[in-house]
């Protein structure tokens, strides 16, 4: 059974549709990824899969069980948590904090303080700093580790690259096993292609809010991709 | 100068009664970043409230506080959750124009229910006890005891904040209303509990202020202006600010109002427009916003 | 006829200007067939919609949420003490002057009310009234706290001159407010207003100069509203602090726009009309008068807060003041909505 599945699912932005009849599933364990170019509906697709968009009610399964149109807050009590597009770690709390309201919702499971920091040790050294002041690296590891404290079963990531040097974006994306370690299914959003192909199990390609092209990144070839990135 | 003293020292201690109105009207800014212009009305509904209950009970109006406190925050609570969380959003008129309806709708029913009439609570004996500190000196003991509680409620809520999950919960929902839900905050509550806590403080300042002077039903915006004042004064997002503010704001009052009786209140908004002018964002603010 | 036309009349703005035009016909010649009674309503209803455009200048366009607007109001009604009781100055030529006098005074206010933002601005300018109010009352020679009497300044011109004059002063300012105010909406800066009134990051990388438009919209606000105070008082003949400071001015703006349709010149219009017409009904009712009308105003504000204008005017897109360009299309429809 998917872990995760959405069957004909649509956003809009006021009279604007965002997303057109999005069929896409998450399996067990998988790591999936979803790419497309600037506007094609990716950070649309995670908010809506999280609440914040709205969604009708069976468009959206976790688990088995219909929770498209639930609001956020509630969403995440079920075990999707998602780090969102440009981090947006709370200004006025430290990293510690940061990570502490990340378990509001109550959820039991693996996660805790020692575990996040052992994750990323550089967290513990800098637990008491604001979560702003903290690398562009660093913050997205703090924005990852709130959304594991809400021991999800299925964690999505917007952009985890974004603005980063490579360097970092490869110590992140090392991070994902030991996540993935913990019973935890991934969905990340990328706009860079070669990453998005390197750790996913299959990916999906968006354009224009629809699915352009799915597949296991061996069998799709370079043409078959940049064809339904761009369109040309 | 033994008098001057008394007067800096009435005027420091009418900072503790000033705070308590002030934290209510800073929780909400610093919240739901929405100003309560009924604040002032609540204070007053509260008191009323308290001397409806004390006149034909014959109790005693700290006893009354403990049934007028969760009341005005059970009150706060289902009030935001049903009309003012309606009323968030990027546009500011409506909570100012709801709450200034409220105002307008409370100061009236009050004048139906008690008439115009000025009204007090009495404390008896505390009411006029005095600690003398030497020479001619001396500082009521009511203004010490409210000033203890002003204290007493910010140093509670500076542990509710830094200390509790309810606490990084209201930070993280003032910080990014939306992120704060993906942690599994349900704003439209915290919002309610938010209100409720500040019902709550403004309803005991209410009540002493009622024990300390006589109140009529129309004084809540006078006291909305004295809370915004020093809220603005102490700085933004800064809790005991708030109370620095107070303290400014019921010291400016007090010289002025020994200067020349028609002076104090003026005294006290002219303090105020002179930080606004040199210092805009107050003596310690902590949020740039405004 | 291939081409697409900016239009900016529409049908019912041609209607809106034929009725318009009678409606001042009539009330200018309202001295030689009306009652006094009926004079006086008038003149009470025009400058209280010159006081309703003037705050929707100020908060429907202007953004700028101003519970303080009884300051001029106030200060108004006191350049008659001061001009006219003092000064022997005959009361109708001290209304301009108090456009002036508010205007200026507007000035170093605003300097300070606008280091605050959005709310703390609305209760800051509350303040300043405040201040002005006790300022005044603790001037004795403009007869302090308890006010003085100003019938002297009206003293040796005739009641009809008088009556008439109040009700063409009060024509000018009502009805000259909502063309002032519709006229600037249709100027050059007009699209500046209402780029700020949308947005203000956005009207500022438009290189629209946002501060620049709010002082402009708050000093022309201060000007409408203390000549109409100055107005306001020679009908009143009697001025106290109390009174001509309080707050109650602002409530009923803020009732009047709210109710008729923030951010749109008939809005207030219609909502003088539903204001007077509720205090006909309701006025003996006393306090439950006040209650009904903020439950009134909160009720609007949570289910029709685009007000009774925005609803109607929306619904059958009927502009008698049309401020927006209309794009006119030729033939082949585009379904694409016009803004
Ligand atoms: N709040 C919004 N209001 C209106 N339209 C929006 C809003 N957010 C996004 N859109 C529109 O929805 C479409 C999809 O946007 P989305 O942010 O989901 O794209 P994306 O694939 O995440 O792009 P990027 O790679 O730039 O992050 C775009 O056309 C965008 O302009
Ligand atoms: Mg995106």
């Amino acid at each position: 059974m998917s872990i995760l599945e959405t069957r004909n699912l649509t956003a809009f932005y006021g009279d604007f549709q965002a997303l057109y009849g999005i069929d896409f599933r998450l399996e067990e364990g998988e790591t999936v990824a979803v790419i497309g170019s600037n506007g094609a509906g990716k950070s649309t697709f995670l908010r809506t899969l999280t609440g914040l968009n709205a969604a009708a009610s069976d468009s959206v399964v976790l688990a088995g069980q219909p929770i498209g149109g639930l609001p956020a807050h509630r969403i995440v009590g079920l075990g999707l948590a998602l780090v969102p597009e440009g981090r947006r770690l709370f200004p006025s709390l430290t990293v510690e904090e940061n990570l502490l309201v990340g378990a509001y919702s109550g959820r039991k499971g693996p996660w805790s303080l020692e575990r996040l920091y052992k994750l990323f040790p550089i967290l513990a050294e800098r637990r008491h700093n604001p979560g702003t002041a903290l690398s562009g690296g660093q913050q997205q590891m703090v924005a990852i580790g709130r959304a594991l404290m809400s021991n999800p079963q299925v964690l999505l990531c917007d952009e985890l690259s974004l603005g980063l040097a490579p360097i970092v974006i490869r110590d992140i994306y090392a991070a994902l096993p030991g996540i993935k370690a913990e019973g935890c299914s991934v969905v990340v959003v990328e706009q860079d292609v070669s990453q998005a192909m390197n750790v996913a199990d299959r990916l999906y390609c968006f354009q224009e809010g629809r699915v352009s092209l799915e597949g296991r990144p061996d069998d799709l070839t370079r043409e078959q991709i940049s064809l339904a990135y761009f369109g040309v | 100068m033994g008098e001057w003293i008394n007067t800096i020292l009435q005027g420091l201690l009418l900072g503790g009664l000033y705070s308590l109105f002030a934290t209510g009207l800073a929780l909400s800014f610093g919240i739901m970043r929405m100003i309560n212009i009924a604040h002032g009305d609540f204070a007053i509904l509260a008191a009323f409230a308290a001397i409806a209950v004390v006149e034909p009970l014959g109790l005693d109006p700290f006893v009354v506080l403990l049934l007028i406190v969760p009341l005005m925050a059970g009150f706060g609570y289902v009030l935001q959750r049903i009309i003012l969380n309606r009323t968030l959003g990027q546009d500011i008129l409506p909570p100012l124009l709801v709450t200034f309806g409220m105002s307008i709708i409370i100061q009236n029913l009050l004048l139906v229910a008690f008439s115009a009439d000025t009204r007090s609570l009495s404390v008896g004996e505390l009411g006029i006890a005095s600690v003398p500190l030497g020479g001619d000196v001396a500082v009521g003991v009511f203004p010490l005891i409210v000033m203890a509680v002003a204290v007493a409620v910010l140093g509670g809520l500076q542990w509710l904040f830094s200390a509790t999950p309810l606490g990084r919960a209201f930070r993280a929902a003032s910080d990014d209303r939306e992120v704060a839900q993906l942690m599994g905050i349900d704003n439209r509550h915290i919002y309610g509990v938010a209100m409720a806590i500040a019902m709550g403080i403004v309803a005991i300042a209410g009540v002493f202020l009622a024990i300390r002077a006589n109140i009529n039903p129309t004084e809540g915006p006078a006291r909305l202006l004295y809370a915004f004042e020093a809220v603005i004064i102490g700085g933004l997002g800064s809790l005991w600010g708030t109370l620095a503010g107070g303290v400014i704001l019921g010291v400016a009052q007090t010289i002025g109002g020994k200067l020349d009786p028609g002076w104090g209140i003026l005294a006290g908004h002219l303090a105020f427009l002179a930080v606004l002018v040199v210092k805009p964002n107050g003596l310690f603010p902590r949020t740039r916003e405004r | 006829m291939n081409t697409a036309v900016i239009q900016r009349a529409t049908r019912a703005s041609r209607i809106g200007a034929i009725v318009g035009v009678l409606l001042v016909l009539a009330a200018i010649s309202m001295p030689w067939w009306a009652e006094r009674s009926s004079q006086r309503l008038a003149a009470e209803f025009l400058y209280t919609l010159a006081l309703a455009q003037m705050w929707n200048l100020l908060a429907g366009y202007g953004g700028l949420l101003s519970v303080g607007q009884q300051a001029f109001i106030g200060l108004g009604g006191y350049s008659l003490v001061l001009f006219g009781l003092q000064a022997g100055i005959n009361p109708f030529l001290i209304v301009p002057l108090a456009g002036l006098i508010t205007g200026l005074i507007a000035v170093p206010t605003a300097a300070i009310v606008f280091r605050l933002r959005g709310a703390y601005f609305a209760v800051g300018t509350w303040v300043v009234a405040e201040v002005f109010r006790l300022l005044i009352a603790n001037t004795t020679s403009l007869g302090g706290g308890s006010g003085t009497s100003i019938t002297s300044t009206v003293i040796g011109i005739p009641a009809w001159w008088r009556e008439s004059l109040t009700l063409w002063m009060a024509l000018a300012l009502g009805a000259g407010a909502t063309l002032a105010v519709y006229l600037l909406l249709r100027s050059r800066h007009g699209l500046a207003l209402t780029a700020v009134r949308d947005s203000e990051p956005a009207a500022e990388s438009l290189g629209i100069s946002v501060k620049r438009i709010k002082w402009f919209v708050y000093i022309a606000s201060a000007v409408g509203c203390g000549m109409a105070g100055a107005l306001i008082f020679i009908t009143k003949l009697r001025i106290a602090p109390e009174a001509a400071f309080s707050i109650d001015w602002t409530a009923t703006m803020f009732f009047v726009v709210v109710i008729g349709g923030i951010g749109t010149i008939e809005g207030p219009i219609v909502g003088t009309l539903v204001f007077f017409i509720l205090r006909e009904l309701l006025s003996d009712y006393g306090t439950w008068y006040m209650i009904i009308l903020g439950s009134v105003a909160v009720a609007f504000m949570l289910w029709i807060p685009r007000g009774i204008w925005g609803l109607v005017g929306g619904r059958f897109d009927m502009h008698f003041f049309p401020v927006q360009r209309r794009l006119k299309l030729p033939e082949p429809q585009s379904n694409n909505k016009e803004e």
